[in-house]
């Protein structure tokens, strides 16, 4: 599904992702975690088209998509969520989610004026589809508000249902779990395992070990940008050199920060 | 109540009262005043998609609405178009020069893209004021009657039927876009630019599209008021107007055609109905516009609507 051969970008002087290299097999649930600053969400940006890299490649489904905007990775099956919400707090939180599903619908303004019939049929089906989405990422109770009235664990969900709603290949989520307590969190597990089950590929950054451990088949671990370790969850724990990052190197880096 | 501002209900609302207006008045002063208010109207509701639902902030599309107001007048007086296609050729300009300029200028964000609309305007403006010898620089020029089809527009009650039927359709297709996925584009590129593009969304394509149609229907109201008032001076083309019509959108609200409707009403009838403040006119008007600002901050007619719907609970 995915393949990551030597990527690396810096920004400046600063080697952001060095000679990153991993793999992320179809319908896998693949897990990036590494301490803060580690690169989690510089790559995640990488992969979704949000910056380019300085060197390496991206192959997506056989094809090379290093240095492709985010408006044509959609095109070709990847989805993403923000680690700081990117909800659009103008819209209703349905409307949020049919603009996920904005490739499937688009078709010109000329077209959007005249109100031709087909399109709002479509248009109708599309926001059956949104109620729908919304019903399954938990966040059913919020059909009918406004994106500005919705508390911070259901807009995690529905940017949830935003990627969703664009029927994507791959889905990127980062941070999902980041602000949640425990019951949210045991909740957003469970969502993320529907997901995988559904058929779409994952690849998630997060902080919360017990979430990561428990449902991923694969975990790749970075710090400073580098690749430490990748492989299952049982070696990755066993791994001297990701004990040494997250328990004594990090220490001193948080310090140093 | 949520529905008595839907879709439907709402361009009912506006067809029974662009009725009702020559039905009550058949006095000439008031019917001028409507259709200033529904040619200020419909440029409102380009600009609202631009500044309310894009969330692109244009100071310069005065300027836009000058190139439509003088191309119609230029052309027909020296160049001997008839008015129709001297319409049409100002709106082709003005299409070419907003799509050349959209690319550039809309990568800009916030206050920068504010300072670079306001430029454009300015640069058009003075173009205008000093190209005398076509358009009688400051003082104005005259411009004949528009003729559709070798019939002459003229009289009250022809304008206003004409410009009301504008009115509708540009409000019912403005209000069919925002509902359709291409318009949920536009707020989408508003809300996040980024979230937009993940989800597929063109984003500069989006922008220099809808910046254009803006301007557009600017430059057409342009010619249409050119024609309509039969003299044109460069003011309409300036900085002051610009600022007029963008106070228009945010005082009937931001993201709102119904609001934009309402904001040029306002915008349009403040001026009459404060002569008798004689010289304190544009103090008064200014006070109002803050006063507005401060306490509805969303403008009129969100600030009304949620009213409502609070109330309906």
């Amino acid at each position: 599904m995915l393949a990551v051969n030597h990527l690396s970008i810096s920004f400046g002087g600063v080697k952001a992702v060095r000679d990153v290299s991993f793999s992320v097999a179809e319908g896998q649930v693949h897990a990036v975690i590494g301490p803060n600053g580690a690169g989690k969400t510089t790559m995640f940006n990488l992969l979704s088209g949000v910056y380019k890299p300085s060197s390496g490649e991206i192959l997506f489904r056989g094809e090379n998509v290093a240095s492709m905007p985010p408006e044509q990775l959609a095109r070709r099956g990847m989805s993403r969520t923000f680690q700081n919400l990117q909800v659009c707090m103008n819209m209703s939180a349905i409307e949020n989610v049919m603009v996920g599903a904005h490739l499937k619908l688009n078709q010109g303004m000329f077209q959007a004026m005249c109100r031709l019939p087909g399109l709002r049929r479509r248009d109708a089906a599309c926001r059956e589809e949104a109620a729908r989405l919304m019903d399954f990422v938990g966040a059913g109770a919020y059909v009918g508000a406004h994106a500005s009235q919705m508390p911070y664990g259901a807009l995690k969900r529905l940017e949830i249902a935003r990627a969703l709603a664009a029927s994507p290949a791959m889905l990127l989520l980062d941070e999902p779990a980041a602000g949640l307590n425990n019951t949210e969190t045991g909740e957003i597990e469970k969502l993320i395992r529907k997901i995988a089950d559904s058929g779409v590929t994952v690849l998630l950054v997060e902080h919360d070990m017990k979430l990561v451990t428990s449902i991923s088949d694969r975990i790749l671990v970075m710090d400073h940008g580098s690749r430490l370790a990748d492989g299952t969850p049982l070696e990755v724990c066993a791994n001297p050199e990701v004990i040494a990052a997250y328990l004594g190197a990090s220490v001193t880096a948080g310090v140093m920060q | 109540m949520k529905t008595l501002f839907s879709h439907g209900a709402g361009l009912a609302i506006l067809a029974a009262v662009l009725l009702a207006v020559p039905l009550m008045t058949s006095n000439a002063f008031y019917l001028d005043l409507a259709i200033r208010i529904a040619i200020n109207a419909i440029v409102a509701i380009g600009l609202n998609l631009l500044i309310g639902y894009a969330g692109q902030i244009s100071l310069g599309h005065a300027g836009f609405l000058g190139i439509g107001a003088y191309s119609s007048a230029v052309l027909t007086t020296h160049f001997g178009f008839p008015p129709l296609l001297a319409m049409l050729a100002g709106a082709a300009a003005v299409a070419a020069l907003a799509f050349l300029v959209a690319r550039p200028i809309l990568k800009l964000k916030g206050h920068y893209l504010a300072m670079a609309t306001l430029g454009l305007g300015i640069i058009i403006s003075i173009v205008i004021a000093n190209e005398a010898g076509y358009t009688g620089g400051p003082d104005g020029m005259p411009v004949p009657a528009l003729t559709v089809m070798g019939r002459e527009v003229t009289g009250d009650a022809t304008w206003y039927a004409l410009v009301a039927l504008l009115l509708i359709i540009v409000a019912w297709a403005a209000q069919n876009l925002i509902d359709a996925p291409a318009g949920r584009a536009l707020q989408a590129i508003h809300g996040s630019e980024v979230a937009a593009r993940v989800a597929g969304i063109d984003v500069a394509g989006s922008k220099v599209k809808i910046f254009v149609l803006s301007a557009v229907l600017a430059s057409l109201m342009g010619s249409l008021t050119a024609h309509y008032v039969g003299f044109l001076t460069p003011g309409q083309a300036g900085f002051f107007h610009s600022i007029e019509l963008m106070t228009m959108v945010v005082v009937g609200g931001m993201a709102s055609v119904f609001g934009s409707i309402v904001g040029a009403a306002l915008l349009t009838l403040l001026p009459q109905a404060l002569s008798a403040f004689e010289g304190w006119e544009t103090v008064v008007f200014g006070a109002i516009l803050m006063i507005t600002m401060i306490f509805l901050p969303a403008g009129l007619v969100p600030a009304l609507r949620l009213r409502f719907a609070k109330g309906g609970r």
